[in-house]
């Protein structure tokens, strides 16, 4: 077990590595920083200079043993655009982030699960008919034309809910939070209900076929044959059997909601690190853009590092095979 | 977007094509059309993909201009509305953009982008994740660990990350050198890389389970090259879940190729796909020129459905324990 | 410094802040499509980061509401003689920490802004010195007479000697600096605002300062400013009251922010001239079809360029009215003779017979760079000029991106990197002087690399050069304008560049706001009134 443990987590450092070239490999060829820091009538030695300055002109391997040693101690330097540590603005931003990521899974739970019970138990219903169209809409529809749509829909037409940003938001230490003032709470609703749609239809998916899976199961029909009331089969049982694998899901799926924060972020402007990567796509800004690729693999790596192990000690054939379902 | 649609079934589905050769093929026989006749949602969606595939393949006889040549667009002609409204005008059935740009043939041509970037990109990823599972599944060991840790990484981020980055990559290295008309290639490239991972896990799943058989043990004796073995014995069949995989990876790489354009790393505005379509129209969704960016959305959202119900009905008549 | 200590130096700020003042009772919510990027008020010369530093900063002199220079914290100047400048300081002024404001910070200031790192180098001449004559009264030295000295110095603002030494924040922040100095985070200004916190890209908010030296014309207790990239959310914001005052709005939005009923669009004209260049150096052309040869270097390929483009057409289609087609290089604001200028007839079948002569009957085939997020349209300008090009065999391939990726093209060191391009410009100095040097001047990056900066296609002409430094030292208003004239009439003949227009101002403000518009683009909120 424990060499088992510690070969995973030399594979998750070899990953971080690997990543961590890609990033500095993919931004260091990527657009000349140098024209999004200085305005356009800057003269020509000038930005020699700052070209200098900023170490561009050293040798790239150079240049990538800088990053690397500062990357390993949290550094990932000024952005080009802010001329702030990026790590400040990646901090000050992350729980914008998470709060809209933690919003939305918990809507995509809450929402995905009933309408999965449902049309699983009433299978042929017209409301169950009716969340398999929202399902398959949920998928079908991209998250932008989600998102353009329910801002049109309820903030231009309707003018019920903020179209852009957090609202007010109330400052606990280093945290901000929108769940404590209306406003705040109100500029939630919509982009967690764009990120979180996705998900919704998956869990929804997930759960009607797992809550198919096991009504048929012996178990379930000793548990009827016993003379339990269906409302017991159903939520005290079949529910529970299906809540493991739609957790595991909902978690593992979590990174996947951070990173496609980016777009309904984009869309909402939302001021999280998806928005903040954005912008910095769009300026060029190599440190901000760098460092978010390495903390999103930080987190994805992670992630799947504490669900290896996890499933290992739950389930101890799954020592010999690497696969596991995502 | 994240290639998770498919996902919680996928390390049971090689099972059913795998265990016995000729399941699928019998499936193809019977119980396949069986079920495609019985559901008429399911005939109606492959009606609406095959009539969406014809558009894009005609578009040059049924458009009234090339929207992709400039001296066809007339700035005259320019935000005409469709032409049942008051102010439309003929042959601008559903309207003009802000370059004069004719709305229906832009759509007709634009499903050609998105159709081609998406088959293209789904044929790519298809032969890079099938050739690397093959090669993990058989080979194992270190070969296998370091595909499938890639893999694993992977496919914890989402599609449209890697894409961006993939896409950015290309662009900044070939830079300024990229037309419009290579911009197809690099988005091909761009998700074909994105999408491999899916196929390559089914197929060393499917490996995996097969190389230990007695015919394959008899195959090398004969000494068959792996090359061989792999591919005239192995891979058949796994043919039924990567034919899944790749329908349900259509409809993500439609959404993924209009996600990348609307963000602007996609098609140019010269040569504009639905993606690309849409980002320009919601510049003018305000303004009341609404038909701009709907008839483009409601195009790509009823592709991306009708391809969706197909791979949903594949895999559930592919998988009977969901009936 | 750590988020932490941020945190806490802004609390404390926020403690310390003055007691407001009841008659400014009022918050305005202000979004822009750009972001404050530096505190630092010499980091970066942008326009919407002096239009923010100037709510919080003043200068020697400002400009009014009409772009004239006024008094500022100098109450009054004169020139004792062409090579001398003196300024008589405002008395009593005190910046918001409670420094009072004298002449070693006018020096102080004159130093910082020309310091190696400033972004704001040619605002204040090398070559002037200042010295103190006392503690109210400043003397600038010139080598040589120069009529325009303190046409940029209402962008060059007034730091306070003492603070900046105490935070080690002397020299300027340079904007690749790799570690923020304290003013790039914090501000000491003597201006009408205080600003209360700053979270790049997120949040800026302003209080009103209840010292200010001068007459408050607004009623606010408070600016809160956030930016909104996005078009569509920016306008909606505006549409559902979220935020009071936009820009830029959008002009296909105009109508519908209108018709509203809780907002306006305020438009005008704005004095950035959109023009079209080509690159007329090479031997040839990087990005074209013809070998051997560059077309661009044949006036009567040139002319048919200008002759092709139907810039009415545009203006009514693309700009839906809201530019003004320009003949010359400059707004006719900024330039009294412009009116004696027209702007040549659109006349395709003449284009198409010079491009003939020219040795291209079938036309040929030329790559356009385009920016797609800078100006007003960019993108679709471009695309309707690459159409109308197209009717006379000009076969256009456009490349439209991001200013960001646009820029680090066409601006690569040892230049000439473009073919064809759309490029805007303002003169800093709202003075003909500058487009003539920067951007139509003669480009030799070895001998003088300041002249021609802009002008990325290499367009020279030596008469204009000769007029040009004579433009710089005469004094006389009629002869420097006759000569002026002369240069534009010049380039015009040589067809050097193609004018396209001057773009529109459009910004959107609520009903309860009332706000005047300069034509520069400065969003100035001092002088917005808000009611209830």
């Amino acid at each position: 077990m424990l060499a088992f443990t510690l070969r995973r987590a030399i594979q998750a450092l070899g990953v971080m590595i690997a990543v961590g070239i890609i990033a500095f490999a993919m931004f260091r060829f990527a657009g000349d920083p140098v024209n999004q820091i200085v305005s356009i009538d800057t003269a020509a030695a000038e930005r020699a200079a700052i070209r200098k300055s900023l170490g561009l002109d050293d040798p790239v391997i150079v240049q990538f043993g800088r990053y690397f040693a500062d990357a390993a101690q949290f550094k990932f330097g000024v952005s080009y655009q802010f001329r702030q540590p990026v790590t400040n603005l990646l901090m000050e931003r992350m729980p914008a982030t998470l709060e809209l990521a933690i919003c939305a899974t918990i809507f995509a739970m809450v929402f995905g699960i009933l309408m999965g019970v449902y049309s699983a138990l009433h299978r042929d219903g017209l409301l169950a008919k009716a969340f398999q169209t929202i399902s398959l809409i949920g998928i079908s529809l991209p998250t932008f034309l989600i998102g353009i749509l329910l801002i049109y829909l309820f903030s231009v037409t309707l003018g019920w809910l903020p179209s852009f940003g957090r609202g007010e938001v109330v400052r606990i230490g280093w945290w901000t939070t929108g769940l404590l003032t209306l406003s705040g709470l109100k500029a939630l609703i919509l982009p967690s209900i764009t990120l979180g749609l996705f998900q919704m239809t998956l869990i929804m998916r997930l759960v009607r076929a797992e809550m198919l899976e096991v009504l048929r199961t012996d178990y379930i029909r000793f548990a009827r044959a016993r003379g339990l009331t269906t409302r017991a089969i159903h939520f005290g049982h079949a529910l529970r059997n299906t809540l493991v694998p739609v957790i595991t899901v909902a978690g593992l799926q979590f990174g996947s909601v951070i990173a496609f924060a980016i777009i309904t972020e984009t869309v909402f402007q939302w001021p999280g690190m998806g928005l903040l990567f954005v912008q910095a796509v769009h300026n060029v800004d190599i440190p901000i853009m760098a460092a978010y690729l390495m903390m999103v693999s930080l987190i994805f790596v992670a992630i799947n590092f504490v669900v290896d192990i996890l499933y290992t000690v739950v389930d101890p054939r799954l020592r010999s095979t690497v696969s596991r379902p995502a | 977007m994240s290639e998770t649609v498919a996902e919680p079934n996928a390390e049971e589905r090689p099972s059913h094509g795998t265990t016995h050769p000729g399941l699928f093929a019998r499936l193809i026989d019977s119980d396949l059309v069986h079920s495609f006749r019985r559901s008429r949602l399911t005939m109606l969606a492959a009606l609406v993909t095959l009539l969406f595939f014809l558009l894009a393949i005609f578009a040059p006889l049924l458009a009234v201009q090339n929207p992709f040549d400039p001296a066809q667009l007339q700035l005259m002609n320019s935000r005409i509305a469709p032409l049942w409204t008051a102010d439309g005008q003929s042959p601008f059935l559903l309207g003009t953009d802000e370059q004069g740009r004719d709305v229906f043939s832009a759509i007709l041509y634009g499903l050609r982008i998105s159709l081609a970037v998406g088959v293209l990109g789904v044929i790519f990823s298809g032969v890079l994740g099938i050739l690397l599972g093959l090669i993990a599944g058989y080979f194992g060991g270190a070969v296998d660990s370091l595909i499938m840790r890639i893999a694993d990484v992977q496919l914890s981020f989402p599609a449209i990350l890697i894409a961006l980055l993939i896409n950015g990559v290309v662009k900044s290295v070939l830079g300024n050198k990229l037309d419009a008309a290579s911009m197809l290639g690099v988005l091909v490239l761009a998700i074909g890389l994105s999408f491999w991972v899916q196929y390559a896990r089914t197929v060393r799943g499917s490996v995996m389970v097969e190389k230990n058989k007695d015919y394959v043990a008899a195959a090398q004796l004969i000494g068959l090259p792996a090359a061989v073995i792999m591919l005239r014995h192995v891979l058949p069949n796994t043919t039924g879940p990567i034919f899944v995989i790749a329908t349900i990876n259509l409809a993500l790489a439609v959404i993924t190729e209009a996600t990348l354009s609307f963000l602007g790393s996609g098609m140019p505005e010269t040569m504009p796909s639905l993606g690309t379509l849409i980002r320009i129209g919601n510049n003018y969704l305000f303004a009341g020129e609404w038909w701009i960016v709907t008839f483009p959305g409601v195009a790509l959202a009823v592709l991306i459905l009708s391809i969706n119900l197909l791979g949903d009905w594949l895999r559930d008549a592919l998988n009977p324990k969901l009936r | 410094m750590s988020a932490r200590q941020i945190l806490l130096a802004a609390t404390l700020a926020s403690i310390v802040a003055f007691p407001l003042s009841p008659a400014a009772s009022q918050t305005l919510r202000y979004a822009n499509q750009g972001d404050l990027k530096s505190l630092d008020p010499y980091t970066l010369k942008e326009t919407t980061t002096i239009a923010h530093h100037g709510h919080v900063y003043d200068g020697l002199v400002a400009r009014d509401k009409d772009l004239k220079i006024v008094p500022a914290l100098a109450e009054s100047w004169e020139t004792l003689n062409p090579t001398q400048w003196r300024f008589h300081l405002r008395k009593g002024v005190k910046f918001h920490n409670g420094d009072p404001f004298t002449a070693e910070d006018v020096i102080f200031s004159a130093e910082r802004v020309r310091a190696k790192g400033s972004n704001f180098l040619s605002n204040v001449p090398a070559d002037a010195k200042f010295v103190k004559v006392d503690d109210y009264t400043v003397d600038v030295m010139l080598d040589s007479p120069n009529p325009i000295l303190i046409s940029q110095w209402d962008s060059w603002y007034i730091m306070d000697k003492k603070w900046c030494e105490q935070n080690n924040a002397v020299a300027p922040t340079p904007a690749s600096a790799t570690t923020p100095s304290y003013a790039a985070l914090h501000e000491n200004g003597t201006g009408r605002f205080i600003i209360d916190s700053h979270q790049p890209g997120v949040k800026t908010v302003y209080k009103a300062n209840p010292n200010w030296w001068g007459k408050s014309e607004h009623n606010l207790k408070e600016i809160i400013f956030t930016p909104i990239a996005s078009d569509a959310t920016r306008v909606a914001a505006l549409l559902s009251g979220e935020v009071d005052v936009i820009e830029p709005v959008p002009i296909q939005d105009i109508q519908r922010v209108n018709s509203s009923g809780t907002a306006a669009v305020q438009t005008g004209p704005e004095l950035r001239t959109i023009f079209l260049g080509m690159d007329q150096v090479r031997d040839e052309l990087l990005y074209s079809n013809v070998k051997g040869k560059n077309p661009f270097k044949d006036i009567r390929v040139r002319e048919a360029f200008y002759k092709a483009i139907d810039i009415e057409l545009i203006k009514g289609r693309v700009m839906r009215g809201l530019s003004t087609p320009s003949a010359l290089m400059i707004a006719p604001p900024l330039f009294p003779l412009a009116k004696d200028f027209t702007r040549q007839k659109f006349d395709p079948d003449a284009a198409k017979k010079l491009l003939t002569e020219a040795g291209y009957p079938d036309g040929f085939e030329v790559t356009m760079d385009c920016p797609n997020d800078r100006y007003v349209n960019d993108a679709a300008i471009c695309q309707a000029v690459v159409g109308m090009l197209a009717r006379i065999g000009v076969k256009v391939d456009l490349l439209a991106q991001p200013k960001a990726q646009y820029f680090a093209k066409v601006l690569k060191p040892g230049g000439y990197q473009t073919s064809f391009y759309l490029l805007g410009w303002t003169p800093a100095s709202s003075d003909s002087h500058n487009v003539l040097h920067d951007i139509l001047g003669c480009r030799d990056d070895a001998k003088d690399p300041t002249r021609g900066e802009g002008n990325l296609g290499g367009y020279c002409n030596k008469k204009v050069d000769v007029l040009t430094d004579k433009i710089l030292v005469e004094s006389d208003t009629a002869k420097r304008d006759q000569m002026i004239k002369e240069a534009f009439q010049i380039i015009i003949d040589d067809y050097g560049y193609i004018p396209l227009h001057q773009q529109a101002l459009a910004w959107g403000v609520s009903k309860k706001v009332k706000l005047s518009q300069r034509a520069d683009n400065q969003v100035l909120l001092y002088w917005a009134t808000k009611q209830e």
